[in-house]
């Protein structure tokens, strides 16, 4: 293709939201101009020039977020038409429509990078990319609306944070966002628990069980151990991830353990005891073949996930195409009048 | 969806302030585009004014001309108030 590029930029492919220039975004490896970049702990913007392996690692980070996001809908939205109060239901709804919101955020970043947004979905909807595992467990009472607003929610800020830092531009600003948000729902799923645990003692027992079920998974959602994680180095190296994988696990546990003494709920861990040797909860070891088993598609909720999802495009279909179909109306009636 | 075009969002926060990107979209026309983004980026009161603009229309600078565009700033260094020397004891300058 010809060099048509202006002093003022031109016309050309949009990539999400940075515009014109080049055909498609330069490929390369890595190039003083990136490694620089990265040196001094800059930000990469969407034209800038980046290896190609920078570029579809983070397309499929920030895809699977998305999907986890919306995925993340489902187990929550499971509750609304029997939250206990209009209070309870109200809230759950915006957190519900927030989950809606970071999706949308997170495939506008994907975009960004030269992804197609039905491309996304599409491989989604054929299991070629992946959610969080999480998802995959059922919501059997109103207090795992809690569980998951507390555990989940709680391990999800602990892994976003450090994204707010992150060497993609796009991506750090939609994470910014992202958990600004979280923290509402961190602390609603936490206000659920500490109602019904100091409430009756059904309420109590109910909350203990739905801790007892989601205090493993969401250890869990920090992916596999340091040693076992083949791809962290790289996304360290690049900026992409900013602390390994048990660094933020611990985290989370120390963050949490206390939260649960407030709660007057257990941990289901008898190994979790403060180490004054390390300053950290020393806890038990994660039984990683359960997420291997999850992530290959055999957790509890795996098929009815995607086949509500898929019904759920395709059943909004007339609405896209109503959509359409009214928009190129009205754009052929103002050619006319004009 | 992909049909749809890319609209960019800009959201002005209170009076007195300029509208600023706050992100992107997709959206059949304009009118869908304004309610996707007052749904999508003023769930929390961000915002009293909302532009959409379809992002084939934005007009940009390249990163490969980054240097020639903006070089010639570089080296006016007088342009800043901080280039002139003001003797000792002068005020208000």
């Amino acid at each position: 293709m010809p060099e048509t590029v202006t002093t003022a930029g031109s016309v050309g492919v949009v990539y999400g939201n940075d515009f014109g220039g080049p055909e498609r975004p330069r490929e390369m490896g890595e190039t003083d101009g990136f490694n620089d970049l990265l040196e001094a702990d800059g930000r990469v913007e969407p034209r800038d020039e980046m290896p190609e392996g920078y570029r579809k690692t983070l397309i499929r980070q920030i895809a699977q977020h998305a999907h986890s996001e919306i995925i993340g809908m489902q187990p929550e939205g499971n509750w609304i038409s029997r939250a206990p109060s209009l209070r309870r239901k109200a809230i759950l709804m915006a957190k519900v429509q927030d989950e809606a919101g970071h999706g949308l955020y997170l495939y506008a970043a994907a975009e960004t990078l030269g992804a197609d947004r039905a491309d996304l979905l599409d491989q989604l909807h054929s299991g070629r990319q992946k959610y969080s595992s999480i998802f995959n467990y059922p919501t059997l009472t109103w207090a795992d609306v809690g569980a998951i607003g507390w555990l989940v929610d709680g391990a999800a800020i602990v892994n976003q944070v450090p994204l707010c830092r992150c060497s993609y531009g796009p991506y750090a600003r939609a994470m910014v966002r992202v958990c600004k948000e979280e923290s509402f729902h961190q602390r609603q799923g936490f206000e659920i628990l500490h109602t019904l645990s100091h409430g009756t003692a059904d309420q109590k027992r109910m909350a203990q069980d739905a801790v007892n079920r989601y205090w493993w998974p969401s250890l869990m959602m920090f992916g596999p151990p340091d040693d076992d994680s083949p791809n962290s180095a790289q996304s360290m190296a690049w900026g992409i991830k900013r602390f390994s994988n048990d660094d933020l696990r611990q985290r989370f546990v120390d963050m949490t353990v206390p939260q649960s003494v407030a709660l007057g709920l257990t941990l289901p861990d008898p190994e979790i005891a403060w180490s004054e040797e390390r300053g950290h909860y020393d806890f038990g070891e994660v039984d990683f073949t359960e997420l291997f088993e999850v992530i290959k598609g055999n957790g509890p909720c795996n098929a009815q996930r995607m086949t509500h999802r898929v019904g759920a495009h395709e059943d909004g279909a007339w609405v896209r195409e109503a959509a359409s179909a009214y928009a190129a109306k009205q754009a052929a009636r103002s050619e006319g009048a004009a | 969806m992909s049909d749809w075009p890319l609209w960019e969002v800009f959201v002005r926060s209170r009076r007195g302030l300029s509208h600023v990107h706050s992100g992107s979209l997709h959206a059949p026309d304009a009118e869908m585009a304004l309610r996707n983004a007052r749904d999508l980026y003023t769930r929390r009161q961000e915002g009293v004014s909302i532009w959409v603009i379809r992002s084939s229309d934005i007009e940009a600078s390249t990163p490969d001309e980054r240097d020639s565009f903006f070089d010639p700033a570089a080296d006016k260094i007088y342009r800043h108030p901080t280039f002139y020397d003001v003797p000792e004891g002068v005020e208000h300058l």
